[in-house]
């Protein structure tokens, strides 16, 4: 939650809650001041998300596909840790044509701050004035950045290993600005849009998570030799945010290139940002090559929202209700959630837990070669959490 | 060991002595030697080839506009068929790319890349058998970008009909010539829905006509996914420009790169042109250490166009017997022989294989 929304709602509540409970004003007044204090020094510190009761609530989407029954069992897993976060379930229906549903949606995370979401199915066929439900909720939000940490993971067979590398991906712009007309019959313009803005903060983004998580390179991916004006914008904002972190390596990459040397030798990658399409395709080849969509998490941060889903946003249609999905990613990309409302031991405890299954080969569900189901595989995860023991002290 | 290509023919110069003649672009850098090794394996399969040389530098013609010299474009209007090796591209030459130039003068409209695994070169992918159909014309390549406000970069995506249909028909004539089984439209209309919608119904609307290949539609994501964990699963793929791309590019580093990677585009009129598609390699250029994998299988691609399959064959199982064989490897394949020693070792082979 923003500094600003904080102060309010602590402004609001203190006279509430200042007789019957003073430790709770305390801890608002904690944050209040460390607030207000910070807003004359002009500082980039965040105050914790918020709780009432010592709970936190988040969104819910489920989505279509296999959404519903991971986000079931996201909802079980919880319950089981006793982790303090309720779920809040707005359902998007992704066949009505009015956008009600998704907006009602928005309005939840704008509530909550944060949310977890199944893909909502978009029906390619229908005409342009119908769109895409997922891309509506990064825009309206300003999901400014797609993060996707791709790891090989002990116990996944894949044809490469120790491949690490972090996909920062622009969330709102580039191909995917929806901007598109036909002004003669037979011939279609579709507009692709960068601005210096959304570039620069972007980049920006990059830089300060590379040095935050101890990374030290980082390779802009690009088209700029045939797209030289809106690419060639894009890196050079990438460069110019570059002079500001020394200790980090920058180079560029073209993007074919770059998808030829990630099935070759993904190795040398550390840390990648790019433009939206780029985005897409190499977030997917990485996702592939560490073991499939059921492994990794993806979350979408803007300034003040922050989305969690699986790392390559498939529906999942053909495999819905079987009980054959991978809850990993899902599960995974809750951990990630936890992480973001500063409830890290929770989150360590279910990540080791996830992590101790994965690695189990009997196991693995369809999609990793074994016969495993989605239940067995939360139930694993579930014996796993409670034979480590509560390793929380937090409330 | 399938064929590559097998078009329809049409109006091929023959010569007398029955020889085909065929516009040579040796290219820059590393170029003329691999030119060279490909003439030489050529002349000892005594493929009945006649080569013409020509150069393309960009000239500025009447009007001011940049074109190709025009006995280049004799020569290849004449011989409909070309083989041509890397060209570079300056930077601020104030012209464009010759390979943009050689594009538009003849009306290129598809890029085919046949990607097969390599017996005897191993990469972490086995048994890749598919090929890339890209539109080599429109698409996000249009070139067409304004700054709209300072700060503020638009770039257009043109896709068209007759494109759409055009190189819709093209793959699935290339799917049936080469009994191949289906053919998979990638795009992304979730998100760009006008685009790519025109696209897909054109691929849809001509696969009506081709009912005996199956035909499949994909998300451009999907694709990457599902072509980095099991590739075996896709046939042939057809698709604009961008996607094409990035998919030729990934589909080569499957099968080991772009030193081994055979390209053809094919244009209006009958008009063929075959090239390897590494780069110049200035750092290497005239040192004999070059690879001529890819032109040599670029000219196997042409070989098979022209109809002339037996020959084909001949050099392509000479060419891949010396890579599986392993003793004389260039330096990027894993050896340290010379180009030379290489081309010698190839050309062996094919007058053992007679």
């Amino acid at each position: 939650m923003t500094a600003r929304s904080v102060r309010s709602l602590s402004g609001a509540l203190k006279p509430l809650f200042s007789n019957r409970c003073p430790g709770i004003t305390s801890c608002f007044l904690q944050v209040y001041g460390a607030a207000s204090c910070n807003q004359r020094q002009k500082s980039t510190y965040t105050p914790p998300p918020a709780r009432y009761g010592g709970r936190h609530t988040v969104t819910l989407i489920p989505g279509d596909g296999i959404g519903p029954e991971l986000g079931n069992h996201v909802r079980e897993l919880f319950r089981f840790c006793c982790v303090p976060v309720d779920f809040e379930v707005v359902n998007v229906d992704s066949s009505v044509a009015s956008e009600d549903d998704i907006n009602n949606a928005i309005m939840a995370i704008r509530r909550n701050g944060v949310a977890l979401k199944g893909n909502i199915e978009t029906n390619h066929n229908l005409p342009p004035s119908y769109k895409s439900r997922n891309n509506l909720l990064r825009t309206t939000l300003d999901l400014y950045a797609n993060v996707m940490h791709c790891q090989s993971l002990p116990g996944v067979r894949t044809r490469h290993r120790n491949i690490d590398i972090m996909i920062i991906r622009e969330n709102t712009e580039g191909e995917y600005s929806s901007l598109e007309h036909e002004n003669v019959p037979g011939v279609v313009e579709c507009l692709k849009i960068i601005t210096k803005t959304k570039s620069l903060r972007i980049a920006d983004y990059a830089f300060r998570t590379a040095r935050a998580k101890g990374r030290r390179r980082v390779t802009a991916v690009h088209k700029a030799n045939i797209m030289k004006l809106g690419d060639g914008l894009f890196l050079e904002c990438c460069k110019e945010v570059a002079s500001g972190y020394p200790e980090i390596t920058f180079d560029s990459m073209i993007v074919d290139n770059t998808t030829m040397q990630l099935v070759s030798r993904p190795q040398q990658f550390d840390l990648m940002v790019m433009p939206n399409l780029y985005g897409n395709v190499v977030s997917n080849v990485c996702a592939g090559l560490v073991g499939g969509p059921g492994l990794v998490p993806g979350a979408n941060y803007g300034e003040d929202y922050a989305v969690f889903e699986t790392g390559t946003r498939n529906t999942g249609k053909s495999i819905a209700n079987r009980n054959t999905a991978n809850p990993t990613a899902m599960l995974l990309a809750s951990c990630l959630l936890l992480d973001h409302l500063k409830l890290h031991a929770y989150a360590s405890m279910i990540r080791r837990a996830i992590l101790s299954t994965v690695s189990e080969t009997r196991l693995h569900t369809a999609d990793l070669g074994g016969q495993g189901s989605t239940s067995e595989v939360v139930q694993s995860i579930m014996n796993a959490v409670q034979s480590t023991g509560p390793q929380t002290l937090s409330i | 060991i399938n064929n590559f290509i097998s078009f329809h023919c049409e109006q091929i110069i023959i010569d007398n002595n029955n020889m085909q003649t065929v516009t040579l672009i040796p290219g820059d850098g590393i170029g003329p030697e691999i030119s060279s090794a490909v003439m030489k394996i050529f002349e000892t399969a005594k493929a009945p080839i006649r080569w013409e040389e020509r150069n393309v530098t960009a000239i500025k013609g009447p009007g001011g506009r940049w074109m190709i010299p025009p006995d280049a474009k004799e020569s290849m209007d004449k011989s409909k068929i070309g083989l041509k090796g890397p060209l570079k591209t300056p930077i601020a030459a104030g012209h464009p790319s010759m390979n943009l130039l050689l594009r538009k003068t003849f009306d290129l409209y598809a890029n085919v890349r046949p990607c097969i695994s390599i017996e005897g070169y191993k990469t972490p992918y086995t048994d890749v058998n598919l090929v890339t159909i890209r539109e080599n014309t429109e698409g996000e390549y249009s070139g067409i970008e304004h700054v709209i406000v300072d700060g503020v970069v638009q770039s257009i995506k043109l896709i068209t009909e007759d494109a759409s249909r055009r190189i819709a028909e093209y793959a699935f004539e290339y799917a049936r010539n080469n009994q191949r089984n289906s053919v998979t439209a990638v795009h992304k209309a979730n998100i760009m829905r006008m685009s790519d919608g025109l696209f897909l119904r054109k691929c849809r609307e001509v696969a009506e006509n081709y009912k005996d290949i199956k035909f499949t539609e994909m998300y451009l994501d999907t694709v990457c996914l599902n072509m980095v964990q099991d590739p075996t699963q896709f046939d042939v793929l057809v698709m604009p420009n961008l996607y094409g791309d990035i998919l030729s590019d990934l589909c080569a580093g499957l099968i080991g790169g772009l030193g081994v990677t055979p390209s053809g585009n094919i244009g209006a009129n009958g008009v063929a042109i075959f090239e390897s598609v590494h780069g110049t390699a200035p750092d290497i250029a005239g040192l004999d250490l070059a690879n001529p994998t890819a032109l040599l299988l670029s000219a196997v691609m042409m070989l098979r166009h022209m109809g002339l399959h037996d020959y084909g064959n001949k050099i392509q199982t000479a060419c891949f017997d010396t890579i599986r064989d392993k003793k004389v490897l260039t330096k990027d394949l894993g050896g340290n022989s010379k180009c030379s020693e290489f081309t010698a070792d190839i050309c062996r082979r094919i007058q053992d294989l007679d």
